[in-house]
């Protein structure tokens, strides 16, 4: 086909797109609405939530999680427009990293060496890591599919990044019940579980988001 | 921004907006400005400059169906270059040659005489001949045949809407068999 007469096809299917950050905004709040499902399915908030939020190991799990679903959204979208700058949006992922290493220190200054092991095992690891990942799977369908509108050019890095932001939502949801407060629990075991849904969100995304 | 991104940009926009005829405008200064690039990168790297045309509309058809992608505030150029650079690569890699190609060899432009090359693109065809056939008649009937998507409709005792429907279908598909070949 010549490309005059391919152009003229093109030209002829114009009619008004919505914009793929809308698109990804939509995915967005679909994916939490989801998840907030699985949420309430499973679990309830832990009781006195809103009294205690000035308990600052509290409000810090909300800090590290919802720093972590913003910047990851917003690096997942610059991933998927070509020639966006991304540099700024991968440093903002340094936020969450920051205010969580800061919370562990905080805390190994605050309490005596011999508690550390007994607040990183905790009391619920093992449901933090199973199920963070559960609330996490809807948010991670909406945000990859939303990609696929998108035109990434590194697929798999842009799945990590639907991964990261998904694995946030996640923790920051599960942190309404979770009644772990310890920095040294949410570095040991909120780490492993996002670290489990961005590697799910890397290996879909080197597959599905190919264009 | 210089006067063609400029022009660039606001024409992108209209087209956004829906606007056929400023797309197509659009759409017939890139072709060149991509050919040229194209070509330029190929002979440099010691590839065959036959595989120009095929390339040049793999990028259009990525620049069509991903277009939403553009941000509107930012100028057109690396959007499209960045394009141009992912689809050059795939192609030759298709092709078994693995190459990386950096994205300011793209940026740089000179004025190309306009040409409109007759032959050479031979990959969206022979997709194209595999495509359902609603979608195949429909792109043959606008592409080929200048068919407005009215007149088509009309010939084919289709909806507009159908029409529009399975032209865009087609593109997708090009786009995906082209991927996956």
């Amino acid at each position: 086909m010549k490309t005059d007469d391919l152009i003229r096809a093109l030209a002829a299917d114009a009619r008004p797109v919505r914009s793929f950050r809308s698109t990804l905004a939509l995915a967005l709040v679909v994916g939490v609405v989801a998840a907030a499902c699985v949420f309430a399915l499973r679990l309830s908030p832990r009781p006195h939530l809103l009294t205690q939020l000035v308990e600052w190991r509290l409000a810090f799990k909300f800090a590290v999680t919802l720093t972590l679903a913003a910047s990851a959204v917003v690096l997942a979208l610059r991933l998927s427009q070509p020639g966006a700058p991304v540099g700024r949006a991968a440093r903002a992922l340094l936020v969450p990293a920051l205010l969580l290493a800061a919370g562990v220190a905080s805390e190994l200054v605050t309490t005596p060496a011999s508690q550390w092991r007994h607040e990183l095992v905790g009391r619920y690891a093992i449901y933090c890591t199973t199920l963070i990942p559960m609330i996490a799977a809807p948010a991670l369908g909406a945000l990859l599919l939303a990609l696929r509108r998108g035109a990434p050019t590194h697929p798999t890095l842009a799945g990590a990044a639907a991964g990261l932001a998904a694995g946030g939502i996640g923790a920051a949801l599960y942190a309404l019940h979770c009644v772990d407060d310890s920095p040294l629990f949410v570095l040991a075991w909120y780490s492993i579980a996002v670290a489990v849904v961005t590697a799910v969100g890397a290996l879909v995304g080197s597959r599905l988001l190919r264009w | 921004m210089d006067d063609r991104e400029l022009r660039w940009a606001q024409l992108m926009r209209s087209a956004l907006a829906g606007d056929g005829a400023a797309y197509e405008h659009l759409l017939r200064e890139l072709a060149p400005a991509l050919r040229m690039v194209v070509q330029r990168r190929l002979v440099r790297l010691g590839a065959p400059t036959a595989e120009t045309e095929d390339i040049v509309q793999e990028t259009l058809l990525a620049v069509h169906l991903k277009r939403h992608t553009w941000r509107t505030e930012d100028p057109l150029g690396p959007w499209l270059w960045t394009i141009a650079r992912n689809k050059m690569v795939d192609h030759l890699r298709r092709r078994g040659r693995r190459v990386e190609v950096p994205v300011e060899d793209f940026a740089e432009f000179l004025p190309a005489p306009e040409e409109r090359p007759d032959t050479g693109a031979m990959e969206v065809e022979q997709h194209l001949a595999l495509l359902p056939q609603k979608q195949q008649a429909v792109l043959r009937s606008v592409a080929v045949e200048g068919a407005s998507v009215a007149e088509t409709a009309e010939r084919m005792r289709m909806t507009p809407g159908a029409v529009r429907v399975a032209l865009h279908r087609a593109f997708a598909s090009l786009s995906a068999r082209l991927r996956e070949e």
